[in-house]
Formats: C-alpha cells, sequence, structure tokens
C-alpha cells in the first residue's frame, strides 16, 4: 500500500455555516495505481488532492503515506516528503514565469541540493523524453499550452517521485493536446511505476484511470477502489 | 540551479522593479554619506575655530587657588617642570598643546606688572589672538578634529621636537602686553632692564582684554633663572580635545600627576562640547530618519513583490520548498539590494559631497574610503530590516490559497 486515506474530514465555515468540504473519505492506493477523481465543481475534488500531502489541513482523519502517518506532522516534515515523493501538476501549468524551461525542471533537484551539473544533465534527459530538447532555453510565455504542461510533468517527474498528483492537468488544453497529454501520463505510470492521482471533469481523461473515485458534495459516491 | 541564482535572475529580468527598490536605498545612502561627508569636514572647521577658543584645561599646584594664578604673588606656589615631561612621555590621547609657564608680579621701572615664563611656540599655539597677529609661523591642527591623535602640537610627532620650541624666544628677547607696553612707554626694539637683566622688546602684542595685556614674557628657563625658581612652574595650560575631556581626560591627568589640582576652564569646554554634541545630534537625527524612510521603502518594495510573486511562492511550497527557504528567496534578495544600494550610494553621496560641498557648505569635501564599507553595512542592514516582515508574511502564507490564485 502507497497511500490510504482514513475517514478524510475537512470542514470550514463561509457565511456563519459549516460546510464538510470533504466527508468522511476513504480510499486505497498501491505503487502504480492511475487512481482518476471526477466529480462536479465544488465536490471536494482539489480539496482532497491538495489535501493529502498538506497543502491543506485536515479537520480529522488519517493519511497513511508508505507505512506512516502524515496527516500530524510538522510542516517541514510534509514539506520534506512533498519534495522527494511527491509531484504537482496543476491546470494552470504553474510555472516560474521568469526561468527557462529547463530552469523550471531543475527546481526539485535545486531544492534537493543536487550539483548543479547533475541537475542539467537530468534535466536535459527529461525534456528530452517530454520532446521539449530544443525548447529548453524557452521562457513559459514563449511555449505553447500543451508544451508548457509538458515543462510542468518533466518538472514532476525529475526527481523520482513515488506519486504524482495531477489537477485537471488538461483543463487548459484542446482535445488533441489533451488527449496526447493524458497518453504521456499514462507512458509515465506504465513505464516509471510512479502512482498518479488526477482530478478532472472529463469523462474522456476519467477513461484513463485503472481506478476511479466519483465524489459530490465531499463524499465518495462511486468508487471501484 | 541554486536559491541564489533563482534570486539574481528573478532580479535581473524584472529590471524595472529592480531599478526602483535599488534607487530608494541608493538615495538613502548616498543622502547620509553625502551629510556625513560634508558635517565630518564642518566638524574639524568648527573644531579648528574651537580651538581658537584657547587653552581649556589648567594644571595648577595642589595648593595654588586659580586666584594664585591670576594674581602671581611672589609666594605663589608652584609644581614642577618634569610634570610636563610626564604628560608628554603618557599615553593618554586628547591632549594637543601645553604651555607650561611661570608667572610672578614684579616692579619694573616703578610699576608693577607680571613677568610670564613661557615656552614661545606653546604659548603662541594656545593664544589664537597672538596667531592672528603674526607671532606664529606653522599652522595648528584642530584639537577637537575627528582623526585626530593626541600629542601632536605643531605637526610635531616627537616630544623631544616640541621642547626645542623653547629656543624659538631668544635668551633676551621679550613679548609685552599691550597695557604694560602703553604704561612703561614700549616699543618693539626698544631695551628694558627687568630684574637687573637688559631684555629687547621684540613685538607688542595686541590687545586681549585679558591679564595678558598686563604682562611681559620671556624665554620660560631664563624667568626660572632670573627668579631663581628652577625647573619649576606655576602652571601647565592645556588644549585638550574636548571629546577627550568628556571620555574622562581629567581624570586620567589626575592619575598621572596626583599632587596636583587640574580644572577645565568651563566656559570654554562646554562650548566646544555642546557644539561637537549638537553636529553629531543633527548627523544622529539624519540618520535615523533616513534608516526608517530607506526601510519603509525597501519593506514596501519587497512586499509588493511578495504580494506580485505569492502565487510563484505556493508553487515553490507545493514542490517542497521550506519555510526557510523562502526566508532565503526574499533576505538573499534583499541582501543583494543592500550591498548594490550601499555601493551605489556611496559613490552618488561621496559625488554630491565633492560637487556641492564648495558651492552649499563653502568647505572642500574629499572622498572617505572607509564609508564605503558603512554605506554597504548600513545599507545591508536597513534593506535587511525594511525587508524582515514582508519576508515572514510570505513564509506564513497557505500554499493553497495562492496556488489557486491566478
Amino acid at each position: 500500500m502507497l497511500l490510504k486515506g482514513e475517514n478524510i474530514l475537512k470542514q470550514y465555515h463561509h457565511n456563519g455555516s459549516l460546510i464538510n468540504a470533504l466527508d468522511h473519505v476513504s480510499f486505497t492506493l498501491q505503487k502504480g495505481d492511475f487512481i482518476t477523481v471526477t466529480g462536479p465543481s465544488g465536490s471536494g475534488k482539489s480539496t482532497l488532492l491538495l489535501a493529502l500531502f498538506g497543502l491543506i489541513r485536515l479537520t480529522s482523519g488519517q493519511i497513511i503515506f508508505d507505512g506512516k502517518r502524515i496527516d500530524n506532522i510538522s510542516d517541514r516534515e510534509i514539506t520534506n516528503i512533498r519534495k522527494k515523493f511527491v509531484g504537482y501538476i496543476l491546470q494552470t501549468f504553474a510555472l516560474i514565469p521568469y526561468l527557462t524551461t529547463i530552469q523550471n525542471v531543475m527546481i526539485p533537484l535545486a531544492l534537493e541540493k543536487i550539483p548543479r551539473k547533475a541537475q542539467y544533465k537530468r534535466a536535459a534527459e527529461i525534456l528530452e523524453y517530454v520532446g521539449l530538447s530544443d525548447r529548453m532555453e524557452h521562457l513559459p510565455r514563449e511555449l505553447s499550452a500543451g508544451q508548457q504542461q509538458r515543462v510542468a510533468i518533466a518538472r514532476s517527474i525529475i526527481h523520482n517521485p513515488q506519486i504524482i498528483m495531477a489537477d485537471e492537468p488538461t483543463g487548459n488544453l484542446d482535445p488533441a493536446l489533451s488527449l496526447e497529454i493524458l497518453e504521456f501520463l499514462k507512458k509515465i505510470n506504465r513505464e516509471n511505476r510512479i502512482t498518479i492521482m488526477m482530478v478532472t471533469h472529463s469523462p474522456m481523461a476519467a477513461g484513463y484511470g485503472t481506478l476511479k473515485l466519483h465524489l459530490n458534495e465531499g463524499k465518495i459516491v462511486e468508487s471501484n477502489n | 540551479m541554486t536559491i541564489s541564482k533563482l534570486v539574481l535572475i528573478e532580479l535581473w529580468k524584472r529590471k524595472s522593479q529592480l531599478i526602483t527598490g535599488l534607487l530608494a536605498i541608493t538615495l538613502g545612502i548616498a543622502v547620509i554619506v553625502a551629510i556625513q561627508s560634508v558635517s565630518t569636514v564642518s566638524e574639524q572647521n568648527v573644531a579648528r575655530n574651537l580651538d581658537n577658543l584657547g587653552a581649556n584645561i589648567l594644571v595648577l599646584p595642589q595648593a595654588a587657588s586659580i586666584d594664585d594664578y591670576y594674581t602671581s604673588d611672589i609666594d605663589a606656589p608652584t609644581l614642577p617642570m618634569d610634570y610636563v615631561e610626564r604628560i608628554l612621555t603618557s599615553t593618554i590621547a586628547g591632549v594637543d598643546n601645553m604651555s607650561p609657564k611661570l608667572t610672578r608680579r614684579i616692579k619694573v621701572g616703578g610699576q608693577s606688572i607680571v613677568l610670564t615664563g613661557i615656552l614661545p611656540k606653546s604659548e603662541i599655539a594656545s593664544k589664537p589672538l597672538w596667531q592672528s597677529s603674526g607671532l606664529l609661523g606653522a599652522e595648528l591642527k584642530a584639537a577637537c578634529a575627528t582623526n585626530q591623535s593626541a600629542n601632536q602640537s605643531h605637526g610635531l610627532e616627537d616630544p623631544k621636537l616640541k621642547r626645542k620650541t623653547i629656543d624659538t624666544l631668544n635668551s633676551n628677547d621679550c613679548l609685552a602686553g599691550s597695557q604694560v607696553a602703553s604704561r612703561l612707554k614700549l616699543t618693539p626694539n626698544t631695551r628694558i632692564n627687568i630684574i637687573g637683566k637688559e631684555f629687547n622688546v621684540v613685538k607688542i602684542l595686541p590687545e586681549t582684554g585679558t591679564v595678558d595685556d598686563d604682562r611681559i614674557f620671556a624665554n620660560l628657563r631664563d624667568v626660572q633663572q632670573l627668579l631663581g625658581i628652577e625647573n619649576q612652574v606655576s602652571a601647565i595650560e592645556i588644549m585638550g580635545c574636548c571629546n577627550a575631556i568628556s571620555e574622562g581626560l581629567l581624570g586620567k591627568l589626575r592619575n598621572i600627576l596626583p599632587d596636583t589640582r587640574i580644572t577645565t576652564i568651563g566656559q570654554i569646554v562646554s562650548t566646544q562640547i555642546e557644539t561637537n554634541q549638537l553636529l553629531r545630534k543633527v548627523t544622529l537625527v539624519m540618520l535615523i530618519i533616513i534608516f526608517f524612510v530607506g526601510g519603509i521603502s525597501i519593506g514596501n518594495y519587497i512586499w509588493a513583490n511578495v504580494n506580485e510573486r505569492k502565487r510563484e511562492i505556493g508553487i515553490l511550497r507545493m514542490m517542497g520548498t521550506e519555510r526557510g527557504t523562502i526566508y532565503k528567496i526574499f533576505l538573499l534578495k534583499a541582501l543583494f539590494l543592500g550591498v548594490a544600494g550601499g555601493v551605489l550610494g556611496y559613490l552618488f553621496g561621496t559625488l554630491a559631497g565633492v560637487i556641492l560641498g564648495p558651492y552649499l557648505a563653502g568647505i572642500i569635501v574629499k572622498p572617505v574610503y572607509m564609508y564605503l564599507l558603512w554605506s554597504i553595512l548600513l545599507s545591508v542592514a536597513i534593506s535587511l530590516a525594511g525587508s524582515l516582515f514582508p519576508t515572514y508574511l510570505a513564509a506564513k502564507f497557505d500554499p493553497h490559497t495562492n496556488l489557486q490564485e491566478d
């Protein structure tokens, strides 16, 4: 078991009333799983994705990663877990605008204080893997949306994470580019046995998951997990 | 890629912001350097003027009073001439000039006058009015000027060289105060008999409105011989640096001259100290104002930068950047700005001082290279102090909220 959520509850106050963003959600992921999380807007999909590794703190419940409980550890410890074991891909690509493609991709290695030459070598390899070796010195604004998302994917896998958390990775892309990105994620999942949790609105994207969770009003209403 | 490189790239890629931030700190430091450069030279000028007020410390025999010193009675107590040597050979800082003297009231031509034995050059150095009458060839150094070390009267650092000034007034020469000259009808080059010895009046001193007008001055050694008081003096007048006085010069002198009575000439010392303190206070007030204005400007700049980069902070936190690294990113930026602002501020400030000093303050300002180090240190301190709070807030940002901002 790689990641397990047990009775995850996230509540917040809104206009004086208590809202359950996540209402006792439970699931289990094994290494190499590709799970898709679907549901209407406001169903708690993104909240779940961000809560699993401490970007949102839980109200109650437990999260166990690689055999260790991680919902009650310090900010420094959970940050360290994100740095070493987790890659993130967001709908808005989340690239740093003033850094070139290769500089963006090197950030996770810089955070781990990998020597500069090794960073560059690894980033060049990854960019070749995602088909962007000819765009290494381009700034994000000089790339197409599909290329920017491939940079984000390259950045998310450069440090060999155990799991990729993808929040609507095709949300800003046209169908052809969406297909390209989804195929790429599938390739990463199969070739590198990296577990992927993908939040999506798109039924087509949801079809790529080997496991599926469907949320509504913070609750799992459908699952093959 | 390293965190420092990330900071440098961000600075370089956002040049307009870099210039804005740099301008704030550069201007602040430039103003401080310009003010400090001008005020240092002004302080030296003021100190030189303050020195013109004359001696400010009086060393008297233990049994003597100030009245004894002025009346110069025949039986007034004396102290050993060796005490001058004792001060000269000590390591006490702040003694700029010493004029030992022996005074005795005597009769000359039926008139009561005060005969005063002096070391001519030391005496002239402590008498600004005498200097203006052309009695002095060498330029005096200011006692209270900054960077002035002790025991450098007449520009002669070797105390033995100082003692040679005894010979600058020939043994049969004398100087006459204006009232004495009037009463005894003395003119330059007239001869006068003092206690059986013929003296040539080399100069009539200008009227000073002090007891000096009623005195005849001759070489100290000659007066000691004439009066039969070898190696004794009535008093040692000292021009002490007013800063050194406020820092305990009198106590140090008392330690090496325990059987003496050491007193300050209050009005002169208080004027010197007050003037210097006023100058320092003005500079300090300017410094504090600029520290706050500069700190607030930089803080404002960093805060704007933090707000603009909220999403970037969220991305970095999402990827596993610790709060400490977020601190490092913004404080490194402040450090780079501080160093660059310090160097540029020093250059512009010095240039402004050098160019504007002669026009605005009528003084010649020279670059003070030590200020470069101070400029950088001050600039970095202002920059870091101004950046601390915005950086603290940046590190506390909720990554989740910032990730959703677009």
